[in-house]
Protein backbone atom coordinates (compact mmCIF):
# COMPACT_ATOMS: atom_id res chain seq x y z
CA UNK A 1 0.00 0.00 0.00
CA UNK A 2 1.40 3.34 -1.04
CA UNK A 3 -0.57 6.18 0.49
CA UNK A 4 -1.11 9.63 -0.92
CA UNK A 5 0.28 12.66 0.86
CA UNK A 6 -2.17 15.54 0.61
CA UNK A 7 -1.24 18.98 1.91
CA UNK A 8 -4.00 21.39 2.82
CA UNK A 9 -2.87 24.98 2.52
CA UNK A 10 -4.14 28.49 1.81
CA UNK A 11 -1.62 31.25 2.30
CA UNK A 12 -4.01 33.40 4.28
CA UNK A 13 -4.92 32.45 7.83
CA UNK A 14 -8.40 31.84 9.09
CA UNK A 15 -9.92 30.54 5.89
CA UNK A 16 -10.53 27.09 7.33
CA UNK A 17 -7.46 24.96 6.60
CA UNK A 18 -7.59 23.14 9.90
CA UNK A 19 -11.35 22.64 9.74
CA UNK A 20 -10.97 21.35 6.20
CA UNK A 21 -8.13 18.99 7.14
CA UNK A 22 -10.09 17.59 10.09
CA UNK A 23 -13.26 17.13 8.10
CA UNK A 24 -11.57 15.59 5.07
CA UNK A 25 -9.72 13.20 7.37
CA UNK A 26 -12.98 12.22 9.06
CA UNK A 27 -14.81 11.89 5.74
CA UNK A 28 -12.04 9.76 4.21
CA UNK A 29 -11.95 7.55 7.31
CA UNK A 30 -15.72 7.17 7.19
CA UNK A 31 -15.30 6.01 3.62
CA UNK A 32 -13.15 3.13 4.87
CA UNK A 33 -9.75 4.65 4.24
CA UNK A 34 -6.91 4.49 6.70
CA UNK A 35 -6.04 8.11 7.37
CA UNK A 36 -3.47 10.01 9.39
CA UNK A 37 -3.36 13.75 9.73
CA UNK A 38 -0.27 15.69 10.68
CA UNK A 39 -0.58 19.11 12.24
CA UNK A 40 2.11 21.21 10.55
CA UNK A 41 1.35 24.31 12.58
CA UNK A 42 4.08 23.93 15.18
CA UNK A 43 3.67 26.46 17.96
CA UNK A 44 0.03 27.20 17.12
CA UNK A 45 -1.44 23.76 17.06
CA UNK A 46 -5.17 23.28 16.89
CA UNK A 47 -5.95 20.35 14.66
CA UNK A 48 -6.09 18.30 17.85
CA UNK A 49 -8.73 20.66 19.24
CA UNK A 50 -10.89 20.52 16.12
CA UNK A 51 -10.67 16.72 16.14
CA UNK A 52 -11.40 16.61 19.87
CA UNK A 53 -8.16 14.79 20.67
CA UNK A 54 -6.23 17.42 22.63
CA UNK A 55 -6.48 15.66 25.98
CA UNK A 56 -4.77 12.57 24.59
CA UNK A 57 -1.51 14.15 23.41
CA UNK A 58 1.61 12.66 24.96
CA UNK A 59 4.19 13.00 22.20
CA UNK A 60 4.19 15.25 19.15
CA UNK A 61 5.75 15.81 15.75
CA UNK A 62 8.90 17.42 17.14
CA UNK A 63 9.38 14.50 19.57
CA UNK A 64 9.38 12.12 16.59
CA UNK A 65 11.79 14.25 14.58
CA UNK A 66 14.16 14.70 17.50
CA UNK A 67 14.01 11.02 18.39
CA UNK A 68 12.38 11.29 21.82
CA UNK A 69 9.70 8.80 20.85
CA UNK A 70 8.90 6.24 18.22
CA UNK A 71 6.57 7.22 15.42
CA UNK A 72 3.85 4.95 16.74
CA UNK A 73 3.91 6.52 20.19
CA UNK A 74 2.99 9.93 18.82
CA UNK A 75 0.10 8.65 16.70
CA UNK A 76 -3.22 9.30 18.45
CA UNK A 77 -5.98 6.97 17.40
CA UNK A 78 -9.47 8.41 17.18
CA UNK A 79 -11.87 6.27 19.18
CA UNK A 80 -14.87 7.21 17.08
CA UNK A 81 -13.20 6.21 13.81
CA UNK A 82 -10.60 3.51 14.40
CA UNK A 83 -8.95 4.15 11.04
CA UNK A 84 -8.23 7.80 11.84
CA UNK A 85 -4.98 8.91 13.45
CA UNK A 86 -3.40 12.23 14.35
CA UNK A 87 0.18 13.35 14.82
CA UNK A 88 -0.13 16.61 16.75
CA UNK A 89 2.20 19.58 16.49
CA UNK A 90 4.38 20.71 19.36
CA UNK A 91 3.00 23.75 21.08
CA UNK A 92 6.15 24.89 22.86
CA UNK A 93 8.39 25.04 19.81
CA UNK A 94 8.35 26.86 16.46
CA UNK A 95 8.42 25.97 12.77
CA UNK A 96 12.22 25.73 12.69
CA UNK A 97 12.14 22.66 14.93
CA UNK A 98 11.32 20.61 11.82
CA UNK A 99 12.90 20.71 8.36
CA UNK A 100 11.35 19.86 4.99
CA UNK A 101 13.53 16.75 4.77
CA UNK A 102 12.29 15.60 8.21
CA UNK A 103 8.77 15.82 6.84
CA UNK A 104 9.69 13.88 3.72
CA UNK A 105 11.23 11.09 5.81
CA UNK A 106 8.22 10.97 8.11
CA UNK A 107 5.78 10.84 5.22
CA UNK A 108 7.77 8.04 3.57
CA UNK A 109 7.43 5.98 6.72
CA UNK A 110 3.69 6.61 6.97
CA UNK A 111 3.03 5.98 3.31
CA UNK A 112 3.46 2.23 3.75
CA UNK A 113 0.76 2.04 6.35
CA UNK A 114 -1.91 4.59 5.43
CA UNK A 115 -4.09 5.33 2.42
CA UNK A 116 -4.07 9.05 3.08
CA UNK A 117 -1.60 11.26 4.87
CA UNK A 118 -3.14 14.71 5.35
CA UNK A 119 -0.87 17.58 6.31
CA UNK A 120 -2.40 20.72 7.77
CA UNK A 121 -0.19 23.58 6.64
CA UNK A 122 0.16 26.73 8.72
CA UNK A 123 -0.70 30.09 7.19
CA UNK A 124 2.05 31.93 5.42
CA UNK A 125 4.64 31.06 2.82
CA UNK A 126 7.65 30.54 5.08
CA UNK A 127 9.23 27.54 6.78
CA UNK A 128 5.94 26.07 8.02
CA UNK A 129 4.53 26.04 4.50
CA UNK A 130 7.78 24.61 3.09
CA UNK A 131 7.66 21.84 5.68
CA UNK A 132 4.07 21.02 4.83
CA UNK A 133 4.49 21.03 1.06
CA UNK A 134 7.83 19.18 0.86
CA UNK A 135 6.42 15.64 1.17
CA UNK A 136 3.17 16.35 -0.73
CA UNK A 137 2.02 14.27 -3.67
CA UNK A 138 -0.82 16.68 -4.22
CA UNK A 139 -2.19 19.80 -2.60
CA UNK A 140 -5.55 21.33 -1.86
CA UNK A 141 -5.80 25.09 -1.60
CA UNK A 142 -8.56 26.40 0.66
CA UNK A 143 -9.89 29.87 0.06
CA UNK A 144 -12.86 32.02 1.00
CA UNK A 145 -14.81 33.98 -1.58
CA UNK A 146 -13.02 37.19 -0.55
CA UNK A 147 -10.53 39.23 -2.54
CA UNK A 148 -7.78 39.00 0.07
CA UNK A 149 -8.08 35.23 0.50
CA UNK A 150 -8.15 34.70 -3.26
CA UNK A 151 -5.07 36.85 -3.70
CA UNK A 152 -3.14 34.75 -1.20
CA UNK A 153 -4.47 31.56 -2.73
CA UNK A 154 -3.12 32.72 -6.08
CA UNK A 155 0.29 33.26 -4.52
CA UNK A 156 0.30 29.86 -2.87
CA UNK A 157 -0.81 28.14 -6.08
CA UNK A 158 2.16 29.73 -7.81
CA UNK A 159 4.49 28.49 -5.07
CA UNK A 160 3.04 24.99 -5.28
CA UNK A 161 3.64 25.04 -9.03
CA UNK A 162 7.19 26.24 -8.41
CA UNK A 163 7.72 23.29 -6.03
CA UNK A 164 6.41 21.06 -8.82
CA UNK A 165 3.65 19.75 -6.58
CA UNK A 166 0.94 21.11 -8.82
CA UNK A 167 -1.59 21.37 -10.12
CA UNK A 168 -3.25 22.09 -6.81
CA UNK A 169 -7.01 21.70 -6.45
CA UNK A 170 -9.32 24.25 -4.95
CA UNK A 171 -11.84 24.24 -2.12
CA UNK A 172 -13.97 27.33 -1.71
CA UNK A 173 -14.95 27.52 1.93
CA UNK A 174 -17.72 29.51 3.63
CA UNK A 175 -19.59 30.51 0.52
CA UNK A 176 -22.84 32.28 1.30
CA UNK A 177 -25.26 31.75 -1.61
CA UNK A 178 -27.49 34.62 -0.50
CA UNK A 179 -24.64 37.11 -0.45
CA UNK A 180 -23.48 35.90 -3.85
CA UNK A 181 -26.99 36.33 -5.21
CA UNK A 182 -27.09 39.89 -3.95
CA UNK A 183 -23.74 40.52 -5.63
CA UNK A 184 -22.02 41.15 -2.29
CA UNK A 185 -19.72 38.15 -2.41
CA UNK A 186 -17.45 36.72 -5.09
CA UNK A 187 -19.14 33.79 -6.75
CA UNK A 188 -17.48 30.41 -7.16
CA UNK A 189 -17.21 31.23 -10.85
CA UNK A 190 -15.33 34.44 -10.13
CA UNK A 191 -12.85 32.63 -7.91
CA UNK A 192 -12.29 29.74 -10.31
CA UNK A 193 -11.89 32.13 -13.22
CA UNK A 194 -9.06 33.96 -11.52
CA UNK A 195 -7.26 31.02 -9.98
CA UNK A 196 -7.66 28.77 -13.01
CA UNK A 197 -7.27 25.46 -11.17
CA UNK A 198 -9.65 22.56 -10.73
CA UNK A 199 -12.41 23.12 -8.21
CA UNK A 200 -12.88 20.09 -6.01
CA UNK A 201 -15.52 21.42 -3.64
CA UNK A 202 -17.58 24.28 -2.34
CA UNK A 203 -18.38 24.33 1.36
CA UNK A 204 -21.34 26.58 2.19
CA UNK A 205 -21.26 28.86 5.20
CA UNK A 206 -22.81 26.81 7.99
CA UNK A 207 -23.00 27.71 11.67
CA UNK A 208 -22.89 24.02 12.54
CA UNK A 209 -19.20 24.18 11.69
CA UNK A 210 -18.53 26.66 14.50
CA UNK A 211 -20.50 24.59 16.98
CA UNK A 212 -18.88 21.33 15.98
CA UNK A 213 -15.39 22.81 15.96
CA UNK A 214 -15.85 24.01 19.51
CA UNK A 215 -17.06 20.58 20.56
CA UNK A 216 -14.24 18.75 18.81
CA UNK A 217 -16.77 16.85 16.74
CA UNK A 218 -16.16 17.60 13.02
CA UNK A 219 -19.32 18.10 10.96
CA UNK A 220 -18.24 15.36 8.58
CA UNK A 221 -18.81 12.80 11.37
CA UNK A 222 -22.41 12.68 10.24
CA UNK A 223 -23.40 13.85 6.79
CA UNK A 224 -26.50 15.59 8.08
CA UNK A 225 -25.38 19.20 7.88
CA UNK A 226 -24.78 21.05 4.61
CA UNK A 227 -21.10 21.53 5.37
CA UNK A 228 -20.74 17.93 6.50
CA UNK A 229 -22.26 16.74 3.27
CA UNK A 230 -19.94 19.00 1.27
CA UNK A 231 -16.85 17.60 3.02
CA UNK A 232 -17.98 14.03 2.45
CA UNK A 233 -18.47 14.83 -1.23
CA UNK A 234 -14.97 16.31 -1.47
CA UNK A 235 -13.49 13.20 0.14
CA UNK A 236 -15.22 11.04 -2.46
CA UNK A 237 -13.91 13.26 -5.24
CA UNK A 238 -10.40 12.94 -3.80
CA UNK A 239 -10.79 9.18 -4.16
CA UNK A 240 -11.61 9.63 -7.82
CA UNK A 241 -15.40 9.37 -7.68
CA UNK A 242 -17.48 11.65 -9.85
CA UNK A 243 -19.82 13.39 -7.43
CA UNK A 244 -22.10 16.16 -8.68
CA UNK A 245 -21.80 19.49 -6.89
CA UNK A 246 -24.41 20.21 -4.22
CA UNK A 247 -27.29 22.46 -4.95
CA UNK A 248 -26.50 25.36 -2.62
CA UNK A 249 -29.65 27.34 -3.19
CA UNK A 250 -32.77 25.66 -1.88
CA UNK A 251 -35.25 28.27 -2.98
CA UNK A 252 -34.51 28.69 -6.61
CA UNK A 253 -33.70 25.10 -7.40
CA UNK A 254 -30.65 25.19 -9.57
CA UNK A 255 -27.89 27.44 -8.27
CA UNK A 256 -25.57 26.76 -11.14
CA UNK A 257 -24.69 23.80 -13.15
CA UNK A 258 -21.64 23.51 -11.04
CA UNK A 259 -20.52 20.41 -12.82
CA UNK A 260 -19.34 22.82 -15.48
CA UNK A 261 -16.68 23.97 -13.08
CA UNK A 262 -15.37 20.45 -12.58
CA UNK A 263 -13.29 20.96 -15.67
CA UNK A 264 -9.63 21.54 -14.95
CA UNK A 265 -9.01 25.14 -15.73
CA UNK A 266 -6.09 26.97 -17.26
CA UNK A 267 -2.61 25.69 -16.84
CA UNK B 1 64.64 4.87 -33.41
CA UNK B 2 63.64 6.91 -36.41
CA UNK B 3 60.20 5.32 -36.75
CA UNK B 4 59.59 5.94 -33.08
CA UNK B 5 60.36 9.57 -33.54
CA UNK B 6 58.14 9.79 -36.55
CA UNK B 7 55.14 8.71 -34.52
CA UNK B 8 55.56 11.75 -32.35
CA UNK B 9 55.08 13.99 -35.37
CA UNK B 10 52.03 13.92 -37.61
CA UNK B 11 51.60 15.85 -40.79
CA UNK B 12 48.31 16.34 -42.54
CA UNK B 13 46.91 18.59 -45.20
CA UNK B 14 44.46 21.30 -44.19
CA UNK B 15 42.79 24.09 -46.10
CA UNK B 16 45.59 26.56 -45.45
CA UNK B 17 48.49 24.21 -46.20
CA UNK B 18 49.95 21.62 -43.83
CA UNK B 19 49.26 21.08 -40.19
CA UNK B 20 51.88 19.41 -38.01
CA UNK B 21 50.74 18.01 -34.71
CA UNK B 22 52.91 16.57 -31.97
CA UNK B 23 52.44 13.54 -29.68
CA UNK B 24 53.00 13.00 -25.98
CA UNK B 25 56.60 13.76 -24.98
CA UNK B 26 58.78 16.44 -23.47
CA UNK B 27 59.37 19.44 -25.63
CA UNK B 28 63.13 18.89 -26.26
CA UNK B 29 62.39 15.35 -27.44
CA UNK B 30 59.56 16.58 -29.64
CA UNK B 31 61.67 19.31 -31.08
CA UNK B 32 64.40 16.82 -31.92
CA UNK B 33 61.84 14.53 -33.54
CA UNK B 34 60.39 17.43 -35.47
CA UNK B 35 63.78 18.52 -36.79
CA UNK B 36 64.51 14.95 -37.84
CA UNK B 37 61.27 14.79 -39.78
CA UNK B 38 62.01 18.11 -41.44
CA UNK B 39 65.39 16.75 -42.45
CA UNK B 40 64.05 13.47 -43.79
CA UNK B 41 61.13 14.91 -45.67
CA UNK B 42 62.81 18.09 -46.80
CA UNK B 43 61.86 17.63 -50.45
CA UNK B 44 58.20 17.05 -49.59
CA UNK B 45 58.01 19.97 -47.25
CA UNK B 46 59.97 22.46 -49.24
CA UNK B 47 58.00 25.57 -50.04
CA UNK B 48 55.03 24.46 -47.91
CA UNK B 49 52.94 26.65 -45.65
CA UNK B 50 52.95 24.98 -42.26
CA UNK B 51 50.99 25.47 -39.08
CA UNK B 52 52.32 23.75 -35.98
CA UNK B 53 50.07 22.61 -33.17
CA UNK B 54 52.11 22.19 -29.99
CA UNK B 55 49.22 21.26 -27.72
CA UNK B 56 49.81 22.06 -24.08
CA UNK B 57 53.52 22.75 -24.37
CA UNK B 58 54.69 26.07 -23.14
CA UNK B 59 57.18 27.51 -25.58
CA UNK B 60 59.47 30.31 -24.58
CA UNK B 61 60.25 33.05 -27.07
CA UNK B 62 63.63 31.46 -27.80
CA UNK B 63 61.91 28.13 -28.56
CA UNK B 64 59.56 29.82 -31.00
CA UNK B 65 62.45 31.72 -32.57
CA UNK B 66 64.47 28.56 -32.93
CA UNK B 67 61.51 26.81 -34.60
CA UNK B 68 60.95 29.62 -37.03
CA UNK B 69 64.66 29.79 -37.95
CA UNK B 70 64.83 26.06 -38.42
CA UNK B 71 61.78 25.99 -40.67
CA UNK B 72 63.02 28.89 -42.76
CA UNK B 73 66.43 27.22 -43.18
CA UNK B 74 64.59 24.35 -44.87
CA UNK B 75 62.65 26.85 -46.95
CA UNK B 76 59.40 26.01 -45.17
CA UNK B 77 57.05 28.83 -44.21
CA UNK B 78 55.96 28.42 -40.60
CA UNK B 79 53.07 30.83 -40.44
CA UNK B 80 51.16 29.72 -37.34
CA UNK B 81 51.70 28.07 -33.97
CA UNK B 82 48.63 26.70 -32.30
CA UNK B 83 48.63 26.12 -28.59
CA UNK B 84 46.37 25.72 -25.59
CA UNK B 85 48.83 27.78 -23.62
CA UNK B 86 48.30 31.53 -23.60
CA UNK B 87 52.02 31.99 -22.95
CA UNK B 88 52.95 30.11 -26.11
CA UNK B 89 50.33 32.03 -28.06
CA UNK B 90 51.68 35.31 -26.80
CA UNK B 91 55.26 34.38 -27.69
CA UNK B 92 54.19 33.18 -31.14
CA UNK B 93 52.32 36.39 -31.75
CA UNK B 94 55.38 38.38 -30.65
CA UNK B 95 57.27 36.63 -33.45
CA UNK B 96 54.63 37.67 -35.93
CA UNK B 97 53.07 34.22 -36.17
CA UNK B 98 49.38 33.49 -36.28
CA UNK B 99 47.78 31.45 -33.49
CA UNK B 100 44.51 30.53 -35.24
CA UNK B 101 44.34 28.74 -38.53
CA UNK B 102 40.67 29.22 -39.32
CA UNK B 103 40.58 32.97 -39.28
CA UNK B 104 37.19 34.27 -40.36
CA UNK B 105 37.39 36.14 -43.62
CA UNK B 106 35.55 39.42 -43.37
CA UNK B 107 34.08 39.27 -46.86
CA UNK B 108 32.42 35.95 -46.05
CA UNK B 109 30.81 36.85 -42.70
CA UNK B 110 27.25 35.64 -42.83
CA UNK B 111 25.06 38.68 -42.33
CA UNK B 112 21.77 36.83 -42.61
CA UNK B 113 22.04 35.43 -39.08
CA UNK B 114 22.61 38.83 -37.60
CA UNK B 115 19.05 40.15 -37.50
CA UNK B 116 18.99 41.39 -33.92
CA UNK B 117 18.03 45.01 -33.99
CA UNK B 118 19.14 46.97 -30.97
CA UNK B 119 16.55 46.87 -28.22
CA UNK B 120 14.46 44.33 -30.10
CA UNK B 121 14.98 41.27 -27.96
CA UNK B 122 11.92 39.73 -26.37
CA UNK B 123 11.13 36.94 -23.99
CA UNK B 124 7.99 34.90 -24.11
CA UNK B 125 6.42 33.58 -20.95
CA UNK B 126 3.92 30.83 -21.42
CA UNK B 127 2.25 30.67 -18.04
CA UNK B 128 0.00 32.60 -15.74
CA UNK B 129 1.86 35.19 -13.69
CA UNK B 130 0.34 34.68 -10.26
CA UNK B 131 0.43 36.94 -7.25
CA UNK B 132 3.96 37.40 -5.94
CA UNK B 133 5.70 36.47 -9.18
CA UNK B 134 7.73 38.98 -11.13
CA UNK B 135 9.08 39.04 -14.66
CA UNK B 136 11.85 41.50 -15.34
CA UNK B 137 13.52 41.86 -18.73
CA UNK B 138 15.41 44.57 -20.60
CA UNK B 139 13.61 43.96 -23.88
CA UNK B 140 10.00 43.21 -24.70
CA UNK B 141 7.88 40.75 -22.74
CA UNK B 142 5.19 38.56 -24.24
CA UNK B 143 2.94 36.62 -21.89
CA UNK B 144 0.66 33.87 -23.06
CA UNK B 145 -1.57 33.59 -20.03
CA UNK B 146 -3.01 35.96 -17.47
CA UNK B 147 -1.23 38.39 -15.18
CA UNK B 148 -3.13 38.05 -11.92
CA UNK B 149 -3.48 40.74 -9.26
CA UNK B 150 -0.18 40.90 -7.38
CA UNK B 151 1.81 39.67 -10.38
CA UNK B 152 4.37 42.12 -11.80
CA UNK B 153 6.04 42.66 -15.14
CA UNK B 154 8.92 45.06 -15.70
CA UNK B 155 10.10 45.49 -19.28
CA UNK B 156 12.58 47.76 -20.98
CA UNK B 157 10.38 47.65 -24.06
CA UNK B 158 6.76 46.78 -24.72
CA UNK B 159 4.55 44.25 -22.98
CA UNK B 160 2.04 42.10 -24.83
CA UNK B 161 -0.32 39.92 -22.83
CA UNK B 162 -2.33 37.29 -24.57
CA UNK B 163 -4.71 37.04 -21.65
CA UNK B 164 -6.06 39.22 -18.87
CA UNK B 165 -3.94 41.91 -17.33
CA UNK B 166 -4.99 42.35 -13.72
CA UNK B 167 -1.61 42.84 -12.12
CA UNK B 168 1.07 45.50 -12.45
CA UNK B 169 3.00 46.34 -15.61
CA UNK B 170 5.82 48.80 -16.13
CA UNK B 171 6.76 49.04 -19.80
CA UNK B 172 9.69 51.15 -20.98
CA UNK B 173 11.13 51.10 -17.49
CA UNK B 174 14.39 52.66 -18.67
CA UNK B 175 12.44 55.64 -19.97
CA UNK B 176 11.39 54.41 -23.42
CA UNK B 177 8.19 56.34 -24.12
CA UNK B 178 7.61 54.42 -27.33
CA UNK B 179 6.84 51.28 -25.36
CA UNK B 180 3.25 50.03 -25.53
CA UNK B 181 1.19 47.67 -23.42
CA UNK B 182 -1.35 45.38 -25.03
CA UNK B 183 -3.73 42.93 -23.36
CA UNK B 184 -6.82 40.96 -24.26
CA UNK B 185 -8.46 42.38 -21.15
CA UNK B 186 -6.97 45.55 -19.73
CA UNK B 187 -7.74 45.74 -16.01
CA UNK B 188 -4.34 46.41 -14.45
CA UNK B 189 -3.96 47.27 -10.79
CA UNK B 190 -1.43 49.77 -12.03
CA UNK B 191 0.13 50.46 -15.39
CA UNK B 192 3.27 52.45 -16.03
CA UNK B 193 4.94 53.41 -19.27
CA UNK B 194 8.32 55.11 -18.90
CA UNK B 195 7.64 57.88 -16.34
CA UNK B 196 3.85 57.87 -16.73
CA UNK B 197 1.51 56.11 -14.33
CA UNK B 198 -1.99 55.21 -15.33
CA UNK B 199 -4.82 54.14 -13.11
CA UNK B 200 -7.56 52.97 -15.41
CA UNK B 201 -11.14 53.54 -14.36
CA UNK B 202 -13.05 50.33 -13.57
CA UNK B 203 -14.21 48.59 -16.70
CA UNK B 204 -17.73 48.76 -17.90
CA UNK B 205 -19.35 46.34 -20.32
CA UNK B 206 -17.71 43.59 -22.26
CA UNK B 207 -13.93 43.64 -22.08
CA UNK B 208 -12.07 44.01 -25.34
CA UNK B 209 -8.41 43.88 -26.35
CA UNK B 210 -6.79 47.21 -25.72
CA UNK B 211 -3.48 48.95 -26.25
CA UNK B 212 -2.01 51.67 -24.09
CA UNK B 213 0.71 54.04 -25.27
CA UNK B 214 2.08 57.52 -24.79
CA UNK B 215 1.44 60.25 -27.35
CA UNK B 216 2.40 63.90 -26.90
CA UNK B 217 2.83 63.41 -23.20
CA UNK B 218 -0.60 61.82 -22.74
CA UNK B 219 -1.55 58.27 -22.01
CA UNK B 220 -3.83 56.92 -24.72
CA UNK B 221 -5.96 53.79 -24.41
CA UNK B 222 -7.49 52.45 -27.57
CA UNK B 223 -8.93 49.25 -28.99
CA UNK B 224 -6.18 46.87 -30.00
CA UNK B 225 -7.08 46.01 -33.52
CA UNK B 226 -4.17 45.62 -35.88
CA UNK B 227 -0.58 46.71 -35.80
CA UNK B 228 -0.12 49.53 -33.35
CA UNK B 229 2.13 52.52 -33.43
Amino acid sequence: MAGTVLTVTSGKGGVGKTTTTANLAVALARGGKKVICIDGDIGLRNLDVVLGLENRIVYDLVDIVEGRCRLRQAMIRDKRLPELYLIPAAQTRDKNAVSPSDMVRLAEELRAEFDWILIDSPAGIERGFRNAIAPADTAVVVTNPEVSAVRDADRIIGLIEAEEKGPARLIINRLNPNLVKRGDMLSADDVVELLAIELIGIVPEDENVVVSTNKGQPVAMDGKTRAGEAYNNIARRLCGEKVPFMNLDEKEGIFHKLSRMMRPGGD
Amino acid sequence: MVTEKKQLINIKGVKDGLLITVGEADWPELQAALFTVLEERASFLQGARVALDVGNHILRAVDVGSLRDHFSEKNIALWAILSNSPVTEKNAQAMGLATRIHTPRPERTIRALDTNLPGETAIMVQRTIRSGFKISHNGHVVVIGDVNPGGEIFAGGSVVIWGKLKGMVHAGMEGDEKAVVCAMEMEPMQLRIAGYTLNLPPKRGKPEPEMVYIQDGRVITEAWKSKGK
